[in-house]
């Protein structure tokens, strides 16, 4: 029953499939979201990403204002950009949430994740270890004969080229605090 | 010791007078022993209305119908564990219906918050996803603002559900009463003003366009009563056809002259056409739902659409539009007209004559028909005498979810805001007796029709109880067709023929049930009884059971199956033979 003669040129098969076939790129978005600091403010916007099917690549929060009551939940995400305006929006409805920032198009901002990692190891490699860890400015701060705690702060990226070269040298265990991010300038 | 204050009071009474300072007159719930404090205080006072409910579910239901026939806030008040889990259904349906409520829960002690107590459920974490927002309050100090604050949220942007747990220590222990007018200003303000610009864009297009059409959903009637009116204002004005999704009927009447009927996968062939046909396409407070769109990739392929709604959320998440309005109906609405008025009301009257002459050509083919019936009632028509005999009343009508729904939809007129219950979003079986006693308790001289099928009816039946309790004389006009006939029409096109567990055995004797409420119970089974049958139900001074035995196998039509466009619609049973692929057998 074609009433009106139109051409259909759709890949879609599904009334679901909302994904734009036009944007299929996938991006990775840093936002910052400043909600009140009340209890289940967090568990709202974790469930909005579980329930919605949304991607949370990393996620910190603390409180940043303790007079306003304010915290600073950090976000990195990833979606087409349909699917980050999606989920910007639904974060801005959130009735304890202030304010929603994309740090990625807002301009641009510095990103940092701290992490301690434990490298076990003697001899060759344990020397190794060290002489990398000066060259990433990875601080030791805890060592014993057989092991070190570096601490490290960087971009992600620069954490996981980090991890990734302790690997063969005995990486035993990593700890990251996610990351923090701000926009440079005022 | 602080010196006790004049304004000091238990958490219970702050409770009470906070409902009473915020205007509810109604509540619906349930006792137990974790609100048996607020019970007392409802003991004590006669302003505020309890309505006893026979289970949770119709509590909110009932809310759900007072709130979408007054305008108002629904409040329920419900004891914690069951009497909050058994929330959880009718604040899903309120969530996606956007419907304003305030529900309240008991919860244990805040001592125990943790123990598994007896009759402790974690309600807040249960009903986070459900509602726009919730609270546990855990100090008397901060219940009266909580509340208030509540309302203001329920009320405010896109309406929803809120939901209150409060432990019963909280309800015990004394503290000030704080008033609505002196709680800090919630920073939640959803901005209801439209982007003047973008609206300015939006009347050039209304000035050029050749095949408009409005289409409209729930969002005009949540903007209230004067959305309703600019609406039909610009309607007439332009003399644009219109179209609404199932949510927002009432909100331009059946009789004017631009209405095209319901749209969607069981809307009628003249509207979903003009939606596959248009080039401009003004979406006012509805959300492109995916009973509207069908495929997506083929939804309106040439159209310039523009998206009025107060919720950004909703703007570019299923359909990319073109012109984007964030903001309340009302208020765009107003500003449209005043800028389309005063850049001299233009309109591209030749291109409308051609479009209002191709849409006259699809109204020929009259979807509704149907093959008509001497021996059995048919469902359409027993819909169509329902109409004929109950037109001009003060009228309220609510439904369950299934195939009369969607023939209520088809069949029923609505001629203002407000007067269509029905559970849209959620397709929630069991909702329409519930809503039409919370809808008979807000308008107790108007006559309430729950249009119902007998399965969905049976889910909460058990309110038939209430219904005589509060002398509320509900008419539940059950079209009894033996089926669980949505899931049977599903099962005819896509599965096969292959009817698993779709029929209903053992159905009540619908007539000795309602004697067994006290209630009167009409059967019908012969279409020349049907006329004198109706009145004997609208007559009546009391809640009816109305069993309309209907034609058992017949099929909603005009239908546009799962995963096809609009201009791919079945009307009538002789296309139905193998329409849905598999592909569009993995959708609902
Ligand atoms: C609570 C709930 N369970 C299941 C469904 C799925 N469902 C949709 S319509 C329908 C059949 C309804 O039967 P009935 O109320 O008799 O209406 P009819 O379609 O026969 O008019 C079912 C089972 C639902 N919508 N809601
Ligand atoms: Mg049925």
């Amino acid at each position: 029953m074609s009433a009106l003669n139109i051409k259909k040129g759709s890949t879609s098969h599904s009334a679901y499939d909302l994904r734009d076939p036009y944007a299929e790129v996938i991006e990775s978005h840093t936002l910052a979201v400043i909600v009140a600091n009340e209890s289940g403010v967090l568990a709202r916007v974790i469930g909005l990403f579980s329930g919605r099917g949304y991607n949370i690549d990393s996620l910190t929060v603390a409180e940043v204002d303790h007079a306003g009551h304010r915290s600073r939940i950090t976000i990195v995400t990833r979606g087409t950009p349909q699917v980050i305006e999606q989920i910007k929006a639904q974060l801005g409805r959130l009735v304890p949430v202030h304010e929603v920032h994309d740090l990625t198009v807002e301009g641009p901002a510095v990103q940092r994740e701290l992490a301690l990692i434990k490298v076990a190891g003697k001899g060759e490699s344990r020397i190794e270890a060290l002489r990398l860890a000066e060259i990433f400015r990875a601080n030791v701060v805890d060592s014993t004969l057989e092991s070190f705690v570096f601490e490290m702060t960087g971009t992600p990226d620069k954490i996981d080229a980090f991890a990734d070269l302790m690997r063969p040298l005995g990486l035993r265990e990593v700890a990251r605090t996610g990351v923090a991010a701000l926009a440079r300038g005022l | 010791m602080t010196k006790a204050n004049a304004s000091a009071m238990t958490g219970a009474k702050m409770i009470v007078k906070a409902l009473k300072d915020q205007g509810v007159e109604v509540v619906f719930g349930y006792p137990g022993g974790a609100v048996l404090p607020i019970y007392d205080e409802i003991f004590l006072q006669n302003d505020i209305r309890h309505v006893l409910v026979r289970h949770e579910q119709g509590a909110i239901h009932m809310a759900e119908g007072y709130a979408r026939s007054t305008g108002k806030p629904g409040v329920a008040l419900v004891t914690s564990g069951p009497g909050a889990t058994n929330a959880v259904t009718g604040l899903t349906d309120a969530l996606l219906d956007s419907i304003p409520l305030v529900v309240l829960s008991g919860q244990v002690p805040t001592f125990m918050i943790g123990t598994d107590g007896f009759q402790e459920a974690d309600t807040v974490g249960i009903t986070r996803p459900c509602t726009k927002m919730n609270w546990l309050v855990r100090d008397t100090a901060q219940l009266a603002e909580t509340i208030h604050t509540a309302f203001h949220v329920a009320t405010s942007g896109r309406p929803g559900p809120v939901l209150i747990d409060i432990p019963k220590d909280v309800q015990f222990a004394t503290s000030e009463y704080v008033t609505k007018e002196k709680i800090k200003v919630p920073h939640y303000q959803p901005k209801v003003k439209g982007d003047v610009e973008a609206i300015t864009r939006l009347v050039e297009l209304l000035e050029t366009a050749e095949r408009p059409v409005f289409y409209t959903g729930g969002g005009v009637i949540n903007s209230g009563p004067a959305a309703s009116q600019l609406l039909r204002e610009l309607v007439e004005a332009t003399g644009f056809p219109i179209t609404s999704t199932l949510m927002g009927l009432g909100a331009y009447p059946a009789s004017g002259k631009s209405w095209l009927g319901m749209l969607g996968m069981h809307g009628l062939y003249e509207a979903n056409l003009a939606m596959h046909g248009c080039d401009l396409m003004i979406n006012i407070g509805a959300r492109f739902d995916d009973r509207i769109t069908g495929r997506v990739a083929d939804f309106s392929p040439h159209s310039v659409k523009a998206h009025i709604d107060i919720d950004p959320s909703s703007i570019n998440k299923v359909i990319r539009v073109d012109v984007p309005i964030v903001g309340d109906v009302g208020h765009v609405l107003e500003d449209l007209l005043r800028i389309w008025k005063s850049r001299g009301r233009k309109v591209n009257k030749e291109g409308l004559a051609k479009w209002w002459k191709q849409i006259a050509e699809w109204k020929a083919v009259n979807c509704l028909d149907y093959k008509p019936s001497e021996k059995t009632i048919k469902p359409q028509y027993a819909l169509q005498r329902l109409e004929a005999l109950t037109k001009g009343m003060d009228r309220y009508i609510t439904t369950e979810v299934g195939q009369h729904q969607m023939w209520a939809a088809q069949f029923l007129g609505f001629e203002a805001p407000n007067r269509w219950m029905t559970s849209g979003g959620l397709g929630t079986m069991g909702y329409g007796l519930p809503a039409s006693i919370g809808v008979q308790i807000a308008h107790p001289e108007a006559l309430v029709i729950n249009v119902a099928g007998e399965a969905s009816w049976l889910m909460n039946m058990q309110e038939m109880g209430t219904a005589m309790q509060f002398r509320a004389p509900v008419k539940q006009f059950i079209l009894n067709n033996e089926r669980l006939g949505m899931v049977r029409q599903w099962q005819e096109l896509l599965h096969g023929e292959r009817y698993s567990h779709s029929w209903s055995e053992s159905l009540p004797d619908f007539v000795k049930l309602a004697e067994a409420f006290g209630c009167k119970g009409i059967k019908c089974e012969d279409p020349k009884d049907l006329d004198d049958a109706i009145m004997e139900m609208i007559r009546y001074d009391g809640p009816v059971i109305f069993d309309c035995l209907v034609e058992k196998h017949e099929n909603c039509f005009p239908m546009i199956p799962s995963g096809k466009p609009h201009n791919e619609m079945l009307l009538g049973e002789a296309e139905t033979q193998g329409v849905i692929k598999a592909g569009g057998a993995v959708l609902v």
